[in-house]
């Protein structure tokens, strides 16, 4: 395959996507970081049954607390594909870096206020 | 449990926004349960509220605490030692504990993060639901343990009404009605002759709101 990834995308590992707790979501933003996605396994395939849904919930929270906050929630998103899907991988990863790349840096650094 | 909701985003940044320097301050009692006020959920308005200054801006610094109850003089003063430094304090308990705290530290303002909505308890994970309206003179001994001061909408003492129709109330079709509750209950525990063709009396309020604001006295644990 060798595909690469945009060189601007940070892979942090967790065992399942339920591990994620809404204030890791908030915190990256925090910090300033321009776009944030959760890749998870595909809907009906989580070994531990239920974590990619708890992750959807709680990912459909944060947006709307971005929302309500002034950070554009197209920001964060989430996406659903298995450990043997290397190419979509790298789809997503191009996506996700051209949607941010069209939406700017993040209000959050650059101090210019609310952009939604 | 108290039950509380966090109040919109919006309006508590409009609350704050005279402030540079603030307390958040959570509860580890019921608010904590209903996740509206406990450590995780001061944890996240304190990030959140830095998010929005920092879009402006503007700095501002926060002190995350939570403290035992806010219901409780003795938790309450633990804020002593650096209230000082502050311009305000944002609590997420209760309205007690909100009050407690502009009642302890009459230099800052104490505002409310939350709604505090209900006395009640959880259905299942992220739904709670109203239980007792604590008008101060229970009557569950009557209704089958079924409370209908909260549970009927009109909070009828022999009901049903007209508006009860297939079980549900007129208010909503998703809101059982609280008489029927009651009924079936009677009938399960087989009380229903006997209790439900006794009519009770006017109920008496006084011990409700009706009397201004409440106070129970226990002389045996005064010190």
């Amino acid at each position: 395959m060798r595909l690469d990834c945009p060189p601007n995308v940070k892979i942090i590992r967790l065992p399942c996507t339920g591990r994620i707790d809404t204030i890791h979501l908030l915190r990256a933003f925090e910090g300033g970081i321009d776009g944030l996605y959760v890749a998870g396994c595909l809907e009906g395939e989580c070994h531990f049954l239920t974590g990619n849904l708890q992750a959807k919930r709680r990912v459909e929270y944060v947006k709307g607390v971005l929302k309500a906050l002034g950070i554009n929630p197209e920001r964060l998103q989430m996406y659903n594909l298995s450990a043997a899907m290397g190419s979509r991988f790298v789809e997503i990863a191009r996506e996700m870096t051209e949607r941010i790349r069209q939406l700017g840096p993040s209000p959050v650094r650059t101090g210019k206020g609310r952009e939604v | 449990m108290v039950v509380a909701e966090q109040k919109p985003f919006e309006e508590i940044l409009e609350m704050i926004k005279a402030y540079d320097r603030l307390i958040v301050a959570g509860c580890k009692g019921c608010v904590a349960v209903c996740a509206a006020g406990g450590e995780k959920e001061v944890r996240f308005l304190a990030s959140a509220i830095r998010t929005a200054r920092k879009m402006e801006g503007r700095e501002v610094e926060i002190k995350e605490v939570t403290l035992e109850r806010q219901c409780d003089p003795e938790y309450v003063e633990q804020l002593r030692a650096f209230v000082g430094e502050y311009q305000a304090i944002l609590s997420i308990a209760c309205g007690v504990g909100v009050q407690y705290l502009a009642e302890h530290y009459r230099e800052i303002p104490a505002l409310p993060g939350v709604n505090t909505t209900f006395v009640g308890g959880a259905e299942k994970q992220g739904l709670w639901t109203e239980r007792c309206q604590c008008c101060g003179n229970c009557v569950l001994h009557l209704t089958g343990g079924i409370c209908p001061i909260t549970r009927c909408s009109k909070s009828l003492l022999n009901g049903p009404c007209g508006g009860s129709s297939g079980g549900k109330c007129e208010i909503d079709p998703e809101v059982p009605c609280g008489w029927q509750l009651i009924i079936d209950r009677l009938k399960e525990l087989g009380e229903f002759e006997r209790r439900y063709l006794e009519i009770l009396p006017p109920k008496d309020w006084s011990t409700s709101r009706d009397g201004g604001p409440r106070k129970v006295v226990r002389e045996d644990l005064m010190k």
